[in-house]
């Protein structure tokens, strides 16, 4: 992965120093409260319902077995022993003190980590497939690209007070694991006629108030105009990105009130100016930052004889089985699989794992996977490189530590935001829900014969949960001081992402899961073969859903 | 005499900011608004100080910039902090129109934006009358070093490392 050199830890140092003398001057009362706030903000620093909460970037998600003993350390040191993965890849502290943010931030920086721009009104962590590197149906490897977004956008200086957050999702492969259509602006690397490599650029989607699946406003951007592309289009919205309504202000109501059209000719028509300029990314660069991105030293291996063995010891062992079948995945390197590690064992807040839990993901990393990891939109752990003759026995340990719940893409791995539990705009709480579903569908024979399951669910219209994007979401509402929660059908965050419809009227906290049974019975009735709950769906329509869901109860 | 930041020094500020509802010009070196530098564009031919010009974070600065660019000073207002237009705007008018004299931050920016606005293009900064130049002056070293191309940095730090 990507090692600093002199100047990335000369920037980051400072980095840290600049917030340090910050905090000391509010803390003085030397700098007002709403000054505070954006400097704060973009050093990750939130102030909750209940206490602060630090977001630590994880830059496109990879992080490396010392930086993850550093963080369970962190979480010790300074927090309550657990921290939270979120939905963009990164890392959450509950619970630290302003005075002690710091030395955190000080700390993280000896690790090559930060927490810069992690959340206010400025470009946001970048974010990419967890099985960037190794994924079958790769055209690139997006990383590369992400590191140089992250450099690119790291105390931009013009870039740092925009109209509204702004998030860069690269996708580098056909399947999109990244969601990248639902981002302020959505990458995905292409190769033209010529076999030459460049991006095609989606701008304007976004979850949130108003969901908008993203346009393209460019096929073909060569590899090279990557950073200058990026700055005509950043420097359009800033100028005229809405400012006067904060939920008018994300790039994507610009692109709808202008059309995509008149958008990419603005876009083009800036461009022209920079094209070609000094933030034209030369071969020597590509090349250097490519390397940090080497294939491992990987073992020679015969795949069918790997296969072979690892069918037997699955045969003999049906919890190994469920495991090897729902949380791992092949790789275009015969004979290794990816392992997802899940953050979603029943009865815990989707994406929480303790410091402990941090210290053995390090040690399986270093153990099966070169030393690193990945976290995932999804909210689980993913590592890398695993060859299959060791998989058993990663799957014991981390067994032994709740890690290897065999969920992965069930009903069971579902997304949820903080709620009502943390986030102070929550209209409900989003994780005793989870809890509930999670306990309701308990049974696993059920929950695989359910098969792929996307369930989001968030506290509020803001979206963190995703719950647009969910086959199921599930978004939390206030009715009268009281927690209601609305259900949408069809959602879907892959290439031909859709946008989930609202089932009916919301149903109570009592009444949710079984609200969601009857769902699945819908399902299980009217499927053929083995389609999936979304297909199901498309094909039936939300009228079955609709009709068994409220029907009166007999 | 105010005072101000300017070329990360403090110094007298001489120059008058003209009244919005002003019906004649002060003597001296002058600071107008882009629609008063209109309405005044007859006066302004035998004014002896100098004239520069303030611009708001939504100018069209492509349709107006051409007169500016022959002057001193252009300002450029923040009606609030938060308000990063003129970020944009200082970029352009250094890296686009080449304009070398001064920009000067006026309205709500903050101390704590000035390494940035200073790598846009800004090199004067008009603070409230209370605030210590010389403690804020400080902020405009919080780095060394940058990633990008600015308005201060022809090349970015993939061309030097
Ligand atoms: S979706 Fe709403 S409740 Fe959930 S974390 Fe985001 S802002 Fe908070």
């Amino acid at each position: 992965m990507y090692r600093y050199d002199n100047y990335d830890h000369k920037i980051v140092n400072e980095r840290v120093e600049q917030f340090r003398d910050q905090t000391q001057r509010y803390l003085a009362g030397e700098i007002a409260d709403e000054e505070f706030l954006p400097l704060r903000l973009q050093n990750g620093l939130y102030v909750q319902r209940l206490a602060p909460m630090l977001r630590i970037a994880v830059p496109y998600g990879m992080l490396s077995s010392a930086q993850v003993r550093k963080l369970a350390h962190i979480s010790r040191v300074y927090d309550k022993g657990y921290v939270h993965f979120t939905t963009r890849q990164n890392i959450q502290l509950n619970w630290p003190a302003l005075e002690e943010v710091p030395d955190i931030l000080a700390e993280l920086a000896e690790v090559e980590m930060h927490a810069i721009q992690t959340s206010g009104n400025c470009i946001r962590n970048t974010t990419t497939d967890q099985f960037a590197g190794v994924a079958k149906d790769e055209i690139e490897d997006p990383r590369p690209w992400c590191e140089l977004i992250r450099q690119w956008s790291t105390l931009h200086p013009e870039f740092a007070f925009l109209p509204r957050k702004f998030k860069i999702a690269v996708c580098g492969s056909n399947e999109d694991r990244a969601a990248f259509l639902l981002h302020d602006i959505g990458l995905q690397l292409v190769k033209n006629d010529d076999g030459e490599l460049g991006f095609e650029v989606f701008v304007g989607g976004g979850l949130g108030r108003t969901p908008i699946i993203g346009s393209s406003i460019r096929k073909f951007l060569p590899k090279q105009h990557l950073l200058s592309y990026l700055d005509a289009i950043l420097r359009v919205y800033n100028r005229f990105g809405n400012r006067d309504n904060k939920y008018k202000a994300r790039i994507k109501i610009l692109v709808k009130a202008w059309t995509p059209e008149v958008f990419a000719q603005r876009v083009e028509e800036e461009w022209e100016h920079i094209k070609d300029g000094p933030s034209t990314l030369t071969d020597s660069e590509f090349a250097r930052v490519k390397s940090f991105f080497p294939l491992p030293e990987y073992k020679v291996i015969d795949g069918a004889d790997s296969a072979n063995k690892l069918a037997a010891t699955a045969d003999s062992n049906i919890a190994f089985s469920r495991w090897l079948d729902r949380n791992t995945e092949l790789q275009k390197q015969s004979g290794y699989r990816s392992v997802t590690l899940s953050l979603k064992p029943a009865g815990v807040a989707p994406g929480d794992v303790t410091d402990k839990q941090l210290e053995t993901i390090a040690d399986l990393a270093d153990r099966y996977s070169f030393g690193e990891l990945r976290a995932t939109h999804n909210q689980n752990v993913v590592l890398t490189d695993v060859i299959e003759s060791d998989l058993f026995e990663l799957w014991q340990q981390a067994k032994e530590s709740g890690l290897a719940t065999p969920n992965i893409g069930t009903i069971n791995d579902m997304i949820c935001c903080p709620g009502g539990d943390y986030c102070s705009l929550a209209n409900a709480k989003s994780i005793p829900v989870a809890e509930a579903i999670q306990r309701k569908f308990s049974d696993l024979d059920y929950v695989y014969d359910l098969g792929d399951l996307e369930l989001n669910i968030s506290g509020c219209m803001n979206a963190c949960g995703h719950h647009h994007i969910g086959h199921i979401g599930i978004l939390g509402v206030d009715k009268k001081g009281k927690e209601w929660y609305q259900i949408q059908l069809g959602g879907s965050a892959n290439k031909n992402a859709s946008l989930g419809k609202v089932l009916g009227p919301s149903l109570s906290r009592d009444q949710i899961t079984d609200g969601i049974e009857k769902l699945l019975d819908v399902y299980v009735e009217n499927r053929i073969a083995d389609e999936s709950f979304l297909n199901t769906y498309q094909r039936i329509g939300i009228e079955k859903f609709k009709e068994r869901v409220y029907a009166p109860a007999t | 005499m105010p005072q101000l930041l300017k070329d990360k020094r403090v110094i007298d500020d001489a120059w008058t900011l003209v009244d919005t509802d002003s019906q004649s010009l002060p003597d001296g070196d002058i600071l107008l608004t882009y629609s008063q530098w209109q309405t005044f564009s007859k006066q302004l031919e035998s004014h002896s100080g100098q004239i520069g010009v303030v611009i708001e974070g939504d100018a069209e600065i492509e349709d107006i910039i051409e007169p500016l660019l022959k002057l001193p000073l252009i300002a450029i207002n923040f009606p609030k902090f938060a308000d990063g237009r003129g970020f944009s705007l200082a970029t352009l008018l250094r890296e686009r129109y080449n304009f070398n004299g001064e920009i000067r931050a006026v309205g709500g920016f903050m101390r704590d934006q000035l390494y940035l606005l200073s790598r846009c293009g800004f090199n004067a900064f008009k603070f409230s009358e209370d605030t210590d130049l010389s403690e804020a002056a400080k902020s405009l070293e919080d780095f060394s070093e940058t990633y990008q191309v600015s308005a201060d940095q022809e090349k970015p730090l993939f061309r030097r490392r």
